[in-house]
């Protein structure tokens, strides 16, 4: 689970139908396609830094990540590399298992850096005959989050950073383990106050009425 | 998610659980007492008061709610995965348990209003004490139930099951040696032979078992003797995963009840006692319509059986208060089936005055009070017994009678019975096929009350030592297909369902575990 998703919202690119591929010409009876291309552009003149891609599977059995980047550079041409090959969705193509998960593609996942990325391809396999179709739904690619640049807020804090300072004291114990072990207790005693119950009451009724009506259908 | 993230998640989520619980406060209690203790040193406080409430059992305990909290989490979700997903990921099949339910709901409204009589009530005064009188003794009374019919049996589920399609499903191919024979039709992931070997290990023919390795004519000495030492201190240890891990091989008679309690983590604390007698009391106070159903299933299941009649009393005790738990709808956050609704009368759309019925979310069907009654050759404490029931409900029961992709789940284990037939006896799945008996309709009804009824009581108790043993259903599929591999000659000679029907109607002498396991490991692949 990545904390990003929560705080970083998707970046808006515009997922083209899929392409289902045939081999020779495309016959309207022929055979069900096995591999399908979806692609997904970013927008124009603003290439991002991939976190994660986001996607709800629908009977895709394995699925090939390929990324187009353009070098920092405006000159630079773009190239494309394969950042993930073959990652399995459903354990055996033939059955239910994983047909209709949610699923995430990590960046540390990749072998490729996803940065400066224009365009996401990504290349879907389902070779049992047993589906009519499949597909993924619901793409949303989250960019990586930039670090804070230089703040106000980061400087004040590190004026708050405990120096260490060695005072004389002679005799008398050490001042950390004093006041780790007094937090100790102290962490104790909160621990004992604090009770919040996620135990329920266990009452069916409605302030002692339980005269209920026909049971709802919807 | 990766394993690090998501770890954090589940111990988040037990912590949670865990929180606010009996156990919580016993152990806050505990250390608060042992402060007094003269080997509890300030500068190692918090070493000293844990390795306190290790030698004094409580980290154990804490152990123990931990491994079940483990068992009944639902598996961990996608952030982007919304609730009913985590119920059941695949869509066309929350569609028909969402119609199924429906049938059902409009089935016992049409019960109330045809009847007349309300769904819920709450009782006069003098009933509640007349009540409170016979608790005993519900047994005694002859109420009149022929008004009242099951709100469904075994035989309509079938139907629903046997129908549900993936839409996405290509089934253009014609009938084929390839193709399945059997009545279900959705392609889940079900194991076969070579992976339950893998998965059931213990249950080899080089392991010793109890239901094999302790018949009379066997020494003890060879085996009985040693594992029930070994169970003795299991029981003194008190660890629930080793108990699981131990019911693999067989529970002993004089252990089982202590080892069952362990593995579900039921205990019988002051707490348990009081929720019990709650819910005695929210009994008393209202009647309920799915009351009459219990009684009704009761007398005709239960009481009807040899084994069983004797624990009549016991079964409303246990069912009736069961009805009144909305314990139990914590349960529905990994249940395919969700609970029925309704509203307080003239408040219909009041969200504030929404309330599930019954209590439970629960609506009995006809064989539902057969889930208890073996747990009455256990448990002679109307509590304990409750508690026992419960946790087994929540864990392996319910999945038997509702639609979901869940490889425990009744759809899994009939489709995974009609595999292994037609795999390891396909002459004899295409004969009974060929005859108008197709398996799975003779097979149904023992695998949807997880066998009770059918077998006799120590037979029973074995194959559910096993259920408990490796927290899964599919050993009752295993069975399913053991059987009719059994009795396979006959079968192989009957030209009819009816006549298919009668061979299989006595399972009452049958040993299961020589069963399984030649099933599974005897069987040539």
């Amino acid at each position: 689970m990545s904390a990003c998703t929560d705080d970083v919202k998707a970046v808006t690119c515009t997922v083209k139908p899929p392409v289902y591929l045939h081999i020779g010409e495309t016959k309207p009876d022929a055979a069900h396609s096995g591999i399908c291309v979806v692609d997904v552009t970013l927008p124009f003149g603003k290439p991002a830094s991939i976190e994660e891609i986001t996607f709800k599977n629908y009977y895709t059995a394995s699925v090939t990540v390929r990324l187009l980047r353009r070098g920092p550079g405006q000159e630079a041409p773009a190239k494309w590399c394969t950042a993930l090959r073959d990652l399995p969705l459903m354990d055996n193509p033939h059955t239910e298992r994983g047909s209709q998960d949610y699923c995430t593609i990590h960046r540390t996942q990749m072998k490729a850096e996803p940065d400066h990325v224009v365009s996401v391809r990504l290349i879907l396999r389902q070779p049992s005959s047993a589906w009519l179709t499949f597909s993924i739904g619901d793409v949303k690619i989250f960019p990586r989050a930039e670090p804070d640049p230089e703040k106000e807020v980061s400087d004040w804090l590190s004026d708050l950073t405990l120096v260490d300072q060695h005072s004389d004291l002679e005799g008398l114990p050490d001042p950390q383990t004093v006041s780790s072990s007094i937090q100790q207790m102290w962490a104790l005693t909160e621990v004992m106050q604090t009770n919040q119950t996620s135990a329920s009451i266990g009452r069916f009724d409605v302030d002692g009425c339980y005269d209920i009506n026909l049971l709802s259908l919807t | 998610m990766d394993e690090g993230s998501e770890l954090s998640l589940s111990v988040a989520h037990v912590v949670q659980r865990l929180k606010g619980s009996h156990l919580h406060s016993q152990i806050e209690r505990q250390a608060k007492e042992c402060l007094h203790q003269p080997e509890i040193k300030l500068d190692s406080l918090k070493e000293d008061v844990r390795s306190f409430l290790k030698t004094a059992g409580w980290e154990r305990k804490l152990q123990n709610s931990v491994y079940r909290e483990l068992h009944v989490q639902p598996p961990p979700s996608h952030p982007a995965a919304p609730p009913e997903h985590l119920k059941e990921p695949l869509a066309y099949m929350r569609k028909a348990q969402a119609s199924w339910e429906k049938r059902v709901l409009k089935s016992l409204n049409s019960m109330s209003t045809e009847l007349g009589v309300p769904l819920a009530r709450m009782r006069p005064a003098a009933e509640q004490k007349e009540l409170t009188n016979k608790w005993n003794e519900m047994g005694t009374d002859e109420p009149d139930l022929s008004r009242f019919r099951p709100v469904y049996a075994p035989k309509d589920f079938l139907e629903v099951l046997v129908s549900l399609r993936n839409p996405n499903h290509d089934s253009s191919e014609d009938v084929s040696a390839r193709s399945h024979w059997g009545l279900i039709q959705v392609p889940l992931n079900v194991r076969d032979v070579p992976q339950l070997r893998r998965a059931f290990c213990e249950l080899n023919l080089t392991a010793g078992q109890l239901g094999i390795d302790d018949h009379a004519h066997m020494h003890p000495d060879l085996f009985e003797n040693d594992y029930v030492q070994i169970g003795k201190k299991v029981v003194v240890d008190q660890d629930s995963a080793a108990a699981q891990q131990y019911s693999r091989q067989g529970c002993p008679t004089g252990l089982r009840a202590d080892l069952w309690a362990l593995i579900l983590n039921s205990t019988n604390q002051p707490p348990d006692v009081m929720h019990y007698e709650q819910l005695k009391a929210g009994v008393i106070q209202h009647d309920l319509l799915v009351d009459n159903l219990i009684y009704k299933d009761v007398k005709l299941t239960a009481s009807n059986d040899d084994y069983y009649f004797v624990f009549e009393d016991f079964l409303y005790q246990v069912l009736l208060c069961f009805s009144r738990d909305a314990a139990v709808l914590e349960h529905f956050k990994y249940n395919s089936a969700t609970p029925p609704k309704s509203y307080i009368q003239g408040k219909v759309g009041d969200e504030e005055c929404a309330v599930v019925y019954p209590p439970n979310g629960i609506i009995p069907f006809h064989g539902f009070s057969m889930y208890v009654a073996p747990l009455c050759f256990l448990y002679n404490e109307p509590s304990k017994l409750y508690s026992v029931f419960r946790e087994m409900y929540i864990r392996f029961f319910f999945r038997l009678h509702s639609i979901s992709s869940s490889h425990s789940g009744i759809v899994s284990l009939c489709l995974q019975f009609e595999r292994l037939l037609q795999t390891h006896l396909p002459q004899l799945f295409y004969h009974l096929r060929q005859i108008g008996a197709q398996p799975l309709r003779i097979a149904f009804k023992w695998m949807v009350r997880a066998f009770s009824g059918y077998l006799s009581t120590d037979q029973l108790l074995l194959l559910w030592d096993r259920i408990l043993g490796y927290d899964s259903l599919e050993v009752v599929a295993v069975l399913a297909a053991a059987v009719f591999a059994f009795r396979a000659e006959n079968l192989m000679e009957v030209t009819s369902l009816a006549s298919a029907e009668a061979v299989l109607a006595d399972l009452s002498t049958l040993k299961v575990m020589p069963l399984i396991q030649i099933f599974l490991f005897a069987t040539a692949i």
